[in-house]
């Protein structure tokens, strides 16, 4: 494990390298470099701020400052699959927080944390704008409306994919 | 020869979420598979009729025959009858919600009919990925107006005498901001288009960007010319992804036709414009926070002043513009100050935009005249959903009120809200059914501002704290009389001393509330019972009280 670990962190180095050619030259370009390393590695590892912060002129704890500011951002990766609720308003008001009991339910895990096999991550998100189709989850990219418990135990079970 | 017909596929983030795609390659498959010349296929942004929960929609011009709710073998039928053979196919129509019969044409939907298209004018009509088509409605024709026959100077003259306000909430003078930019010293400008849309609830900047983004980088290098700014900046929240990749195009074919780059049309003018995502903050709406957060450091506030319009990014002056705002624009330069002013009213020129949702029968974006009542507007989303009365209207989100029903022949306007304890807010307008409790809708907003209050000062930080610990004990009915009072000094404590809006006006929901449902919160506290049963709290004893009364 410990060996692996070693390995990848030279891909992640060679990966950040790369990003960071990209960006060179550009106006504060921390946080698009920090959603593109999460983009492409899927979290960003602690061990390549150092790296980041070298090349930016910065601080490495200014980078752990934004890192945690932002609730997009993460420094330890996810379930395979990236769940969130709604809690917007009109998510709210007809019946978010039941869709949400009920995904908690489902998964056996609060908002925030992956499950055991890293296949599932639960999250909540302010709102996505598809308020015409409150209660909204959403799997990955894609917006699943008018939700009720019942759909969510098909959505799970057919991962991702509800009739 | 067949008449030439465009069938448009809605392509926003509703539809899409329907099956908008699979739609759309239906419509493919059929028409390559009859060799049908005399159709083209266009994505296109919201039809904007509010139908939003039914879709997807397909419009099919130039009679704007209306489809809705279609699945990808309606397609190939449409296809064949339709457009084939000139059949239109009825069954497919959309159904009006309320007397059940179709509706075959686009403009006869009561919802359409009522709206006046300004800053939507070409959402929906329009594939807003292809910057020919906005070209085609006069698009970038303003830009050419503007930098051939006008000065910086009038170009600002005709923003300010349209009367435009900041669509973005506080409703301040648009023309007013551009002028101070311009007089401000420096050689470097900016102009920053705020589309960090973060109200739960609202949608309408999302509808602007995915459904007309060019009209947006219009009206910023119409804003850069008249202030003498060289760049700037759109900054958009991560949760849009449909409106970052359109926005993001928009401005690369624009920078192809030579709509931006240097010396602009010829003229003496260089602009040039990029694409900041957000990271998930709301404060980032803030526009100091906004301003931190382009420059990559954590979205907190700055005091003000120094406005930003004398030291924004980079120290430098910076306007910060809505999205709808910088819409509106392009056709207030097109169609005069004089055709703005006679939309709407005396203070409040214009349109507004809202994002209906919540208990109405249609949701989606509504555009009506400033001035036009709540209750027309409820009646234009096809009144309220199932056989229920109206309770409230929250507008402004998390910094708005909610109005009760017995006032909702109050105008929408900037002056009017204001009075009753809730503002414009982005556009945002959540209409409550009487199940709705409205401790728990202030529960709800008091809780949203507290988990994205940035903690940079303390009346925020600790205010919103006390604040949901306050509003849960109510709602779990372990609250006392006194509580209320309690809260009210919070709220003034917080809204004096609050480094920025949202400390200053997140409380507005507990007040507006409190001032028109205090008989809600009386119910939890004597009688003990949550009236409509929509609080669900379970009370672990951290909600108890702290301080001695």
């Amino acid at each position: 494990m410990k060996g692996e670990t070693g390995t990848s962190t030279e891909v992640f180095r060679t990966v950040v390298q790369d990003i960071l050619d990209d960006h060179a030259g550009e106006s504060w370009p921390l946080i698009a470099v920090l959603q593109e390393i999460q983009h492409r590695i899927g979290y960003i590892p602690p061990e390549v701020v150092p790296l980041v912060a070298d090349r930016l002129g910065i601080f490495p704890g200014e980078i752990q400052g934004v890192i945690t500011f932002y609730s997009q951002l993460r420094d330890r990766p996810q379930g395979r699959t990236v769940i969130r609720a709604c809690r917007g308003t009109a998510c709210h008001v007809s019946g978010g927080t039941t869709v949400l009991k009920a995904l908690q339910g489902e998964l056996g895990i609060s908002e925030g944390e992956s499950t055991a096999d890293r296949q599932y991550s639960l999250e909540t998100v302010a709102c996505v704008g598809a308020c015409g189709l409150a209660p909204n989850v959403i799997v990955d990219d894609d917006v699943f409306g008018t939700m009720t418990p019942a759909k969510v135990r098909k959505l799970i079970e057919k991962d991702g994919e509800p009739s | 020869m067949k008449t030439p017909h465009r069938v448009f596929v809605c392509h926003e983030t509703p539809c899409v979420s329907l099956g908008a795609e699979s739609v759309y390659s239906a419509f493919r498959e059929e028409i390559d598979r009859l060799g049908l010349d005399h159709v083209s296929l266009e994505i296109s942004g919201c039809h904007g009729h509010g139908l939003c929960s039914g879709g997807p929609s397909v419009v099919v011009e130039p009679s704007r025959f209306f489809y809705n709710g279609l699945r990808p073998e309606d397609a190939s039928v449409i296809v064949r009858e339709h457009l084939n053979h000139g059949r239109p196919v009825q069954h497919l129509f959309h159904r009006d919600a309320q007397t059940g019969k179709s509706v075959a044409r686009y403009v006869d939907v009561d919802f359409y009919q009522s709206q006046e298209r300004v800053a939507l004018r070409n959402c929906g009509r329009i594939n807003p990925e292809s910057i020919e088509h906005y070209i085609d409605r006069a698009g970038y024709g303003a830009l050419q107006l503007v930098l051939s026959t006008m000065t910086p100077d009038q170009t600002i003259d005709i923003i300010e005498e349209s009367g435009l306000r900041g669509r973005g909430g506080a409703g301040f003078p648009t023309g007013r901001k551009w002028r101070f930019c311009r007089q401000s010293p420096g050689d470097q400008k900016y102009v920053v288009c705020n589309a960090d849309e973060g109200n739960p609830g609202a949608f309408t900047d999302r509808s602007v960007l995915e459904g007309d983004p060019h009209a947006v980088v219009e009206g910023m290098i119409i804003a850069g010319y008249a202030m003498g700014a060289s760049k700037g900046y759109v900054y958009v929240r991560a949760e849009y992804p449909l409106a970052v990749r359109r926005i993001r195009k928009a401005i690369k074919d624009a920078r192809r036709r030579g709509f931006l780059g240097r010396e602009i049309l010829g003229a003496d003018f260089d602009f040039d414009l990029r694409v900041k995502e957000g990271a998930g903050a709301f404060v980032c709406g803030e526009e100091t926070a906004l301003l931190q957060s382009i420059e990559s450091e954590r979205g907190m506030p700055r005091p003000r002043p120094p406005f930003p319009t004398d030291s924004g990014l980079n120290g430098k002056p910076t306007v910060i513009n809505n999205v709808k705002t910088l819409s509106y624009v392009p056709v207030i330069v097109d169609r005069g100050a004089e055709w703005f002013r006679s939309l709407g009213t005396e203070e409040s020129p214009g349109t507004a935009v809202f994002a209906l949702a919540g208990d109405i029968r249609y949701s989606g974006l509504v555009e009506v005249p400033m001035g036009t009542s709540l209750s027309r507007i409820i009646e234009l989303g096809g009144g309220i959903a199932g056989d229920r009365k109206v309770k409230a209207v929250h507008t402004g989100g998390p910094a708005g009120g909610s109005v009760p029903a017995h006032r909702l022949d109050t105008p929408v306007d900037y002056e009017s809200l204001q009075e009753l304890g809730s503002t414009m807010g982005s556009g945002g307008m959540m209409v409550l059914n009487e199940d709705a409790c409205m401790v728990d809708i202030a529960r709800f907003f008091m809780d949203f501002a507290r988990s994205e209050s940035c903690g940079k000062c303390a009346p925020c930080r600790l205010g919103t704290k006390q604040m949901v610990t306050i509003l849960t004990r109510i709602a779990g009915c372990q609250g006392v009389e006194r509580d209320l009072e309690l809260m009210r000094d919070i709220a003034e404590t917080m809204r004096v001393g609050s480094l920025c809006g949202l400390g200053q006006t997140c409380t507005n929901p507990v007040m507006a509330t409190l001032e028109h449902f205090e008989e809600d919160y009386r119910a939890h506290i004597h009688e003990g019972v949550c009236p409509t049963g929509a609080c669900d709290v379970e009370l672990d004893g951290s909600h108890v009280r702290a301080a001695p009364y």
